[in-house]
């Protein structure tokens, strides 16, 4: 009888879990659609030739301007209906195939992408984890102690009121230029080939460090604000309140507080990653790395249509990879989530 | 809303909101009045006049701040001061500082005005009316949520080959509704369900009066900070936006002179009276509205509040 209990709630548990995913997948997959579409519909929609702005940087070569005119009118395939059109492009998508760069003339974009991503994530992944967790100590620790909160809170506001790339060119002009610590351009240095040695990657950590730095310092501000709102409200609450008449130490308090404020951190994080993501896109300007922010400039400053269409794509994509990996975080996390999607679907 | 004296009295009481407010303060007086103390235009040329007509002239390149410079006129050599020193091409950066500003605090207000609205009349609508209304507003919501705003700036912008002010602010207006809608929703979802509501609606009253009249008064202070939030965020993007060359195709901003000390080396050359005053300028600004708000959120929080 309990045996078969504790496997019906068992049973409701996964049904909740698969339905929140389920739902949340939904949305996603729409976002995908949509993005896919927006790509597909604004070139059309806008004022100005693009292709003919594409071409022009080929005026002095008839022979590439031509094939490059076949080219687009084949891959835009402006000669057939429209939903002919989008239907194409659909599967082009779905085939990894995001058209030829014309900066880089002829290296497709997918691949161009696929060489950038990883400056990315090496960038992106270390620095919203490791700001996330100092963000949300110190945070709590401002929560907890007056004197401390009314010390670094306007350091804290400072630091969520900068532009990322603002922040990086400051790290610049003192770590380079006055005190010469550290490369300003560049992943690696130009006489280093990327290889697992341990120069190669000496060389790359010294390139690595100042826009991580610049990533790591403006989030920070964003979560330990966010964290020393929650820990006060928490810290007010009637379960510690009674936990304190308790007697218990303050130390079990906090932990209880930390835990509950947590919760709307993670979802906070999922709502920040696009921001993080664009701040990404301009650090890397700053400092010349060649990820995918960098590859946009690029796009943006010479009308290379396709590369910038890709990043749009990639960026997304990439965005709507990490919101999910973040709700099922938060699925495992919250059994309230569990629950609240077996009772009515909410 | 009506804002009394006692209102006054307690947000003034407030330390952050004092000091938020006296920031925002100064920086919009300086807009105001700081183009009357600079004989540069907007570009941070001199305008020269050649009989009728006017024509913009650079003073000396890379001056510190402070230094003076000199313009070549037909009427001889004149002698200005720069406050903030020139860039690399011999242009005033205090001229370039003020007007961008002036920019930044008209697109803060414009986009950040329409996202306000576009996102409590969504979040009203879909809280208010629930059910199939609200699924589907929601629904949108929640796919314009996951979409960076920044990717969808980009897209939007690269295809438009001229973009004024007006435009960049109509842009980042209609893209950074969704958290203001989802906001909204939820505070709608909670008054609908209080107990003045209900006796309106026991009443008799109209639905459009209950709307405007219980339920909007008792969220305006709600709003109004949802503004604020809004009016930096949409400066913040406009930076952004402008840093990595899709801001406004003619004139200037402070994105635009971040972007132009960036390319011209202004970092390595060591002039940092180009590269640094615009990004703290703004920096400054947002977190005087980050202070406002958070004071506000204490005087209508309590509980927040630390005594």
């Amino acid at each position: 009888m309990v045996k078969n209990i504790q496997a019906m709630s068992e049973g409701y548990k996964m049904s909740g879990i698969k339905r929140y995913l389920m739902r949340k997948s939904l949305i996603y997959a729409l976002t995908f659609v949509f993005a896919v579409t927006i790509d597909f519909i604004i070139p059309r929609l806008m004022p100005g030739d693009p292709i003919g702005v594409l071409l022009s940087r080929f005026a002095t070569l008839p022979d590439v301007a031509n094939y490059l005119h076949g080219y687009f009118i084949e891959a835009f395939g402006l000669n057939k209906p429209l939903w002919q059109q989008y239907l194409s492009f659909w599967n082009a998508v779905l085939h990894g195939d995001l058209g030829i760069s014309i900066y880089y003339y002829p290296k497709p974009v997918a691949q161009i992408i696929r060489e950038a991503l990883p400056y990315d994530l090496a960038l992106l992944l270390p620095s919203i984890i490791s700001s996330w967790v100092v963000g949300n100590w110190l945070g709590a620790y401002a929560g907890k102690s007056k004197r401390f909160d009314s010390y670094l809170m306007p350091i804290f506001y400072f630091l969520q009121a900068s532009p990322y790339f603002w922040f990086a060119i400051i790290l610049a002009y003192v770590f380079t230029v006055k005190l010469g610590l550290f490369p300003i351009s560049g992943a690696y240095g130009y006489g280093v080939i990327p290889s697992f040695s341990w120069t190669f990657i000496k060389d790359y950590l010294h390139h690595w460090i100042l826009p991580f730095l610049s990533l790591f310092f403006v989030q920070l501000g964003g979560w330990a604000i966010g964290m020393r709102n929650m820990i006060i409200y928490e810290v007010e609450a009637d379960y510690v309140r009674y936990l304190e008449s308790l007697g218990a130490s303050e130390r079990l308090l906090m932990k209880h507080a930390f835990k509950n404020a947590m919760l709307p951190q993670i979802t906070g994080l999922a709502l920040q990653l696009g921001l993080i993501v664009a701040g990404n896109v301009t650090v890397q300007v700053v400092f010349s790395y060649p990820g995918i922010g960098y590859i946009l400039m690029q796009g943006i400053m010479n009308q290379d249509y396709f590369l910038i269409q890709g990043c749009f794509l990639v960026i997304i994509l990439t965005v709507l990879i990490a919101n999910f990996t973040i709700d099922l975080l938060y699925a495992f996390i919250d059994p309230r989530i569990r629950y609240s999607y077996t009772e009515e679907g909410a | 809303m009506k804002i009394s004296k006692e209102t006054l009295r307690i947000a003034f009481g407030n330390t952050k909101f004092k000091v938020g407010f006296v920031i925002i303060l100064i920086f919009v007086l300086w807009a105001m009045i700081g183009p009357l103390l600079t004989p540069f235009d907007s570009m941070g040329y001199y305008p020269v006049k050649f009989g009728e007509r006017i024509a913009p002239k650079p003073s000396l390149p890379s001056l510190k701040p402070g230094s003076v410079g000199e313009i070549f006129t037909p009427q001889g050599a004149v002698e200005v001061k720069h406050y903030l020193g020139t860039d690399s091409f011999g242009r005033d950066i205090y001229a370039q500082l003020v007007y961008g500003l002036r920019s930044s605090l008209f697109i803060g207000l414009i986009a950040g005005g329409l996202a306000t609205l576009i996102g409590l009349l969504i979040g009203f609508v879909a809280g208010y009316k629930g059910g199939w209304a609200d699924e589907s507003l929601m629904m949108i919501t929640n796919i314009m949520l996951v979409i960076p705003t920044m990717a969808l700036l980009i897209i939007i912008a690269a295809y438009l080959p001229y973009r004024g002010v007006g435009i960049e602010s109509l842009i980042i207006g209609l893209t950074a509704w969704p958290w203001t809608a989802r906001a909204v929703r939820a505070q709608t979802l909670s008054l609908k369900r209080r107990g003045f509501v209900d006796l309106a609606r026991i009443s008799g009253m109209s639905e459009s009066k209950i709307l405007f009249g219980e339920i909007l008064p008792n969220m305006m202070s709600y709003v109004f900070m949802v503004f604020i939030l809004q009016f930096g965020g949409s400066i913040l993007a406009a930076v952004g936006l402008d840093f990595i060359g899709l801001g406004p195709t003619r004139g200037m901003s402070l994105g635009i002179m971040l972007q132009q000390a960036v390319l011209w080396n202004a970092i390595n050359l060591g002039y940092w009276w180009w590269a640094i005053p615009p990004g703290l300028v703004i920096a400054v600004l947002i977190t005087g509205l980050y202070l406002i708000n958070t004071g506000l959120d204490e005087i209508f929080n309590p509980r927040l509040r630390r005594e």
